[in-house]
């Protein structure tokens, strides 16, 4: 029971990140479309390293 | 708590372990069972199982070798002596040694015991894990992509030999190897540095999305999914960025320059723990639970079809399991080329990091 | 942490030992031959662009220098032909002029030749009509002076003319 909720935690944690992450690289690639690649590049690796941590938490909390 | 089923086998599931593989699906604990079976190594290669008219229950597959480092050295033999045993019932008697399998392990039972006897958490108590180097189910997905990729890019390579375009099958291959190059190599290691790691980050590429896309074909692989194969792959870069690094990096991580004296030992500590096990280990842990968790919930979702049968008729739940299954997959087969770039790309990053020289003066 | 515990050493062992000959393999016979062929493909679009780019630059030099030629050439053109105008106005005028002179020089020359002509004519018509007179009334004088009434006849002809005059 406990883990669900710290899987819980964890995903409410990891979405408002993911969503940070996401607005502000569409809000970037807004403010400059030629620049688009390199902030999607950029946002990927930031979103992986984020789910990284996301799903070390949920095997911890396993 | 059957929504962890993805990750290891819950307790219930543990006492559950009568079952035979291959046998009829129809309760949700069922189901579990089979999606935590399928989401572990196997010893034989099974496709499906039905029952037939005269209501003998089949399987349709094919048994592969096992090879195992016993007590008395190599021992091997066909999987198919276990007949479809997962539970540690049958055991195969083998130059004097007799060996079981529970739960896609194989066991080496004490020199007395004639049958594995259980504790309360369903350990066996009379018998030990012995060292697997079989042709397990993961280790010919392997050998089925390394095939894949020998045929691929070795015809691609003879391609260049008649003329600088590509034709066939290299046509779709070539932009994917410069997509690796420019995207992935180029901007993350260096222009000066990054032909060193190509072989490297191109095989690692290939290796984890064909794998990840076998995965998702009903033959029932799920090789990114095991642990072992993750914390190989992440182990090699991690062996290949600590071996390449540069004198800067290793001046940067030891003992930075431009902090106090005090402060140093606890940034090297930070920096090596970072470089040693925590990029690593976010390498295997995302690969790996990536896949698990899709292909658990793909299983699961499909499963709805057996669930919902009650309440939606066959038809109807059919229906529906069909399209949230398909609306799963698409986004699956995007994951399995995101994870495999995600891998190579961070490999590449991390590489990059180790091998990168400042141009600059040290006086920061 | 559950999942180490499906940690498979065999597994592992396969999979680097696999992953090793597949890194040896394909960056030997694979991955090394596809990248040069394509480096090699790349710097031969770069040097083709490169020298592209430097025939359109020749090219744009030859077209430079040939417009420029042109324009030379133009010019040298339309200062040739202006000058050949004003030569050629030259050239009518001064003709014209000298036609106008030797012209009237040739009339004035003519004129003389004609007036010189003209009383050379009229002397000699002069003369000859005085010969000739001479000789008419030589022998109308020789006709009529040889009958005594005509005689009269024309003395009472020539008296009545000078009544009436």
């Amino acid at each position: 029971m406990y883990n669900l909720i710290g899987a819980g935690l964890i995903v409410i944690g990891g979405g408002i990140g993911l969503g940070q992450i996401g607005g502000k690289a569409m809000e970037g690639i807004a403010r400059q479309p030629e620049a688009a690649g390199k902030i999607q590049t950029a946002m990927i690796i930031i979103g992986a390293l984020l789910e990284g941590l996301a799903f070390g938490a949920l095997l911890l909390g396993k | 708590m059957s929504s962890f089923q993805g990750f290891s086998i819950s307790e219930e599931e543990k006492d559950n372990h009568s079952k035979e593989i291959g046998g009829q699906v129809d309760t949700k604990e069922e189901i579990n069972d089979y999606i935590a079976h399928h989401l572990k190594d196997a010893h034989d290669f099974h496709l499906f199982s039905y029952t037939s008219d005269s209501g003998e229950r089949k399987h349709v597959g094919f048994s592969l070798p096992v090879i195992i480092w016993s007590s008395k050295g190599l021992v091997s033999f066909m999987s198919s002596e276990f007949h479809h045993d997962d539970a540690g019932h049958t055991i195969v008697e083998k130059n004097g040694l007799k060996f079981t399998k529970i739960h896609s392990k194989i066991y080496e039972l004490d020199a007395n015991a004639t049958a594995v006897s259980f504790d309360d958490e369903h350990h066996a108590t009379n018998a030990h894990k012995v060292l697997d180097f079989s042709i397990t189910k993961s280790v010919f997905g392997i050998l089925i992509a390394g095939l894949l990729m020998f045929l691929g890019f070795f015809s691609l390579a003879k391609g260049y030999k008649k003329g600088a375009i590509p034709t066939g099958i290299g046509r779709v291959l070539e932009p994917l190897v410069i997509y690796v190059r420019d995207e992935i190599a180029r901007p993350n290691i260096g222009e000066k540095k990054y032909k060193k790691f190509m072989p490297y980050l191109l095989t690692v590429f290939f290796f984890i999305w064909i794998l990840n896309l076998i995965g998702l074909t009903p033959l029932g692989f799920n090789v990114t999914g095991q642990i072992a194969i993750t914390v190989c792959l992440a182990l090699f870069t991690l062996v290949i960025y600590m071996t390449n690094g540069s004198k800067d990096f290793w001046a940067h991580t030891l003992w930075m320059p431009g902090v106090p004296y005090i402060l140093r030992p606890v940034l090297a500590f930070l920096e090596l723990v970072g470089f040693i096990l925590i990029k690593p280990f976010s390498l295997l842990v995302r690969l790996f639970a990536n896949i698990t968790a899709g292909h658990s919930v793909v299983m699961g979702i499909a499963a709805l079809m057996i669930l919902l049968k009650a309440q939606f008729g066959t038809a109807g739940a059919t229906g529906i399991s069909f399209f949230l299954t398909l609306f799963l997959m698409v986004i699956e087969v995007l994951v399995a080329f995101l994870q495999a770039f995600i891998f190579t790309m961070l490999s590449a990053l991390f590489i990059g990091m180790a091998v990168e020289e400042h141009d600059h003066a040290h006086d920061h | 942490m559950d999942i180490f515990n499906d940690f498979s050493i065999g597994l592992f062992a396969m999979q680097a030992f696999i992953l090793i000959v597949l890194i040896f393999l394909l960056g030997k016979f694979a991955w090394k031959p596809i990248l040069n062929a394509i480096e090699g493909r790349e710097e031969g679009i770069k040097d083709a662009l490169e020298a592209a780019e430097n025939a359109k630059k020749e090219m744009q030099n030859l077209q430079a220098d040939n417009d420029r030629l042109l324009k030379e050439a133009r010019a040298e053109r339309e200062a040739m032909l202006k000058e050949a105008r004003e030569i050629k106005d030259k050239m009518i005028s001064d003709s014209k002029e000298q036609a106008q002179l030797e012209g009237d020089k040739i009339i004035k020359q003519a004129q003389a030749a004609i007036e010189g002509e003209k009383k050379a004519a009229l002397a000699d018509i002069k003369n000859q009509v005085g010969s000739l007179s001479v000789e008419i009334a030589e022998k109308v004088i020789k006709e009529q002076l040889s009958d005594k009434d005509k005689q009269l006849k024309l003395v009472e002809g020539l008296l009545g003319d000078i009544k009436l005059n």
